[in-house]
């Protein structure tokens, strides 16, 4: 597993480049983690989401889906792949510091 | 156990049915009653679903009254569920009256929902834009597919969770035998969009199933998210600005649980799926609630198997809360899926919450093939019909394939990516 140092963190990465360890995280982290994948800044809206995921995947241990994001976290889905282009789910849990969204088998 | 106790299950399905039938056997009618409720009589072998645009089932075949799949001896009531109230014990149905519990057992597995994505509803709806994951749906898309004579034929999955999250790839794999069987294949355009950045969920079942697709020549489009549906220019848009054109559309639209859910105070997630204890099965909402199946929000397959698998812990643990015990976190997450490649073969793969699917043989050494195509598997896929019906509805034990996931056949490897 390989550890990569993040705004002065050392931090593990899985090899899709999300943590392992949620615990290592910081927002310092997170604002770094965004600037690599194109979002430069994180606004109001952006933390909204990160947040919303973070509680929900400390809580439940599994990381809402889209679906549900647009449902619960108050940023509608259209919204959502705006603030964060491509996928949201994965985008949004990367830079919240927890495991890639399985997305149910 | 003090005086009867009354065990109530909603939905007479896959789950509802085995589950009725096992506690029935379980229990003397002294010491329980069972009331299955459902709202309608009409239960579908869903499996059977993917067979019917091809003809190769009908929908008279796999449809059958619920109330025949019940042992003697349980209550079957014919009405839709209303709302749940877990803090008085009660089930209120639709006409009004009250069904108090003991135990409530949820099993009303998940609905379709496509007025979730724009304009699938709208006009093309059953002309160009199908979905096989209903009886009606199924029948409609068998009439379109006599009919059609090349073009472009997408097919895409909405979003997860889906019940059997491989008929998809499967509708994909006999939809290319089926037109090549029709000789319409040649100017036919083959295109499988899914919202997952590969064929599948899973690793290496994803590589495999990918090969599979790009040998039958079927385009895969990963990271597809469908924000919205013209039936009438053909068009199948993402929320990130892509468009694939289409002569037909086979969607699989989003899903949820049943609206009662979502009504319930308590009982059920945004999406009206049951949060549930994945190891027990006991529902979040109160102890003596269980649910099981499609219904759950389990990070587990939807379908038939997992709910099979399921049943044995939960029975388990409606008798042992009964007494007045501690559940046994007895799940493991066991899944087991055939999954149609078309020309007479198919593949299985077995895995569950630790495990992904892998190559070998199930169950043991000298059992089927594992994520490898083959006509054995195939057959097994249409033995298991009979099986279905009068094997694991009625809630007998199947020889050889115990709840838990096996190891013996199973070939670790690496791949990634």
């Amino acid at each position: 597993m390989p550890t990569t140092l993040i705004a002065d963190t050392q931090v593990d990465l899985d090899a899709e480049g999300f943590l392992t360890d949620p615990t290592q995280w910081d927002e310092r982290i997170a604002e770094e983690i965004a600037v690599a994948n194109g979002i430069s800044e994180l606004t109001d809206r952006h933390w909204q989401v990160v947040r919303y995921m973070r509680e929900r995947y400390l809580a439940t241990g599994t990381a809402p889906s889209i679906r549900s994001l647009g449902k619960e976290s108050g940023v509608p889905v259209k919204e959502l792949y705006e603030l964060f282009p491509k996928g949201p789910a994965k985008l949004a849990a990367r830079i919240g510091g927890i495991p890639k969204p399985r997305g149910c088998v | 156990m003090t005086a009867r106790a009354r065990i109530v299950v909603l939905g007479g399905g896959t789950g509802g049915t085995m589950v009725a039938n096992r506690l029935r056997r379980r229990f003397d009618e002294d010491d329980a009653e069972i009331h299955v409720v459902d709202r309608d009589d009409r239960h579908v072998y869903q499996p059977g679903l993917l067979f019917v645009p091809f003809g190769l089932a009908s929908l008279d075949s796999i449809v059958r009254p619920r109330r025949r799949q019940l042992h003697r001896g349980i209550a079957f009531h014919e009405r839709a569920v209303d709302e749940v109230h877990t803090d008085r014990n009660e089930v209120r149905l639709d006409d009004g009256s009250a069904l108090p519990y003991d135990v409530l057992v949820v099993a009303t597995g998940a609905r379709l929902q496509p007025e979730e994505t724009d304009g699938l509803l709208g006009p093309g709806w059953n002309e160009r834009v199908f979905t096989f994951y209903e009886p009606a749906g199924a029948e409609e898309l068998r009439r379109a597919l006599e009919w059609f004579d090349g073009g472009r034929l997408v097919v895409n999955l909405v979003d997860m969770p889906i019940k059997c999250p491989v008929a998809p790839l499967e509708f994909a794999f006999l939809a290319d035998w089926h037109l090549r069987e029709r000789g319409v294949r040649a100017r036919t355009e083959l295109v499988y969009a899914t919202p997952l950045d590969g064929a599948f969920t899973q690793p290496v079942a994803s590589a495999e199933l990918g090969s599979l697709l790009a040998e039958k020549e079927i385009q895969l489009v990963p990271e597809f998210n469908a924000a919205e549906v013209d039936g009438v220019e053909g068009k199948l848009a993402s929320y990130d600005g892509r468009t694939l054109d289409f002569d037909l559309l086979v969607t699989v639209p989003v899903h949820g649980g049943a609206p009662y859910v979502e009504r319930s105070p308590g009982l059920g997630d945004a999406l009206g799926f049951v949060p549930t204890d994945r190891a027990t099965l006991q529902a979040a909402a109160a102890p003596n609630v269980f649910a099981l199946g499609d219904a759950t929000d389990l990070p587990i397959s939807k379908a038939g198997s997992v709910t099979h698998f399921e049943a044995a812990t939960l029975v388990e643990n409606v008798a042992r809360h009964l007494r007045g015990d501690e559940p046994e976190a007895g799940y493991d997450g066991h899944a087991n899926c055939f999954v149609e490649t078309g020309f007479g073969k198919a593949l299985m793969i077995d895995f569950n919450y630790e495990t992904e699917p892998l190559p070998g043989t199930f169950p043991g050494a000298l059992g089927l093939p594992l994520l490898r195509e083959s006509r054995v598997n195939h057959l097994g896929k249409l033995a298991f019909e009979w099986v279905y019906w009068h094997a694991l509805l009625p809630g007998r034990e199947l020889p050889v394939i115990g709840p838990a996931m096996p190891t013996a056949g199973k070939r670790h490897v690496s791949v990634h990516g």
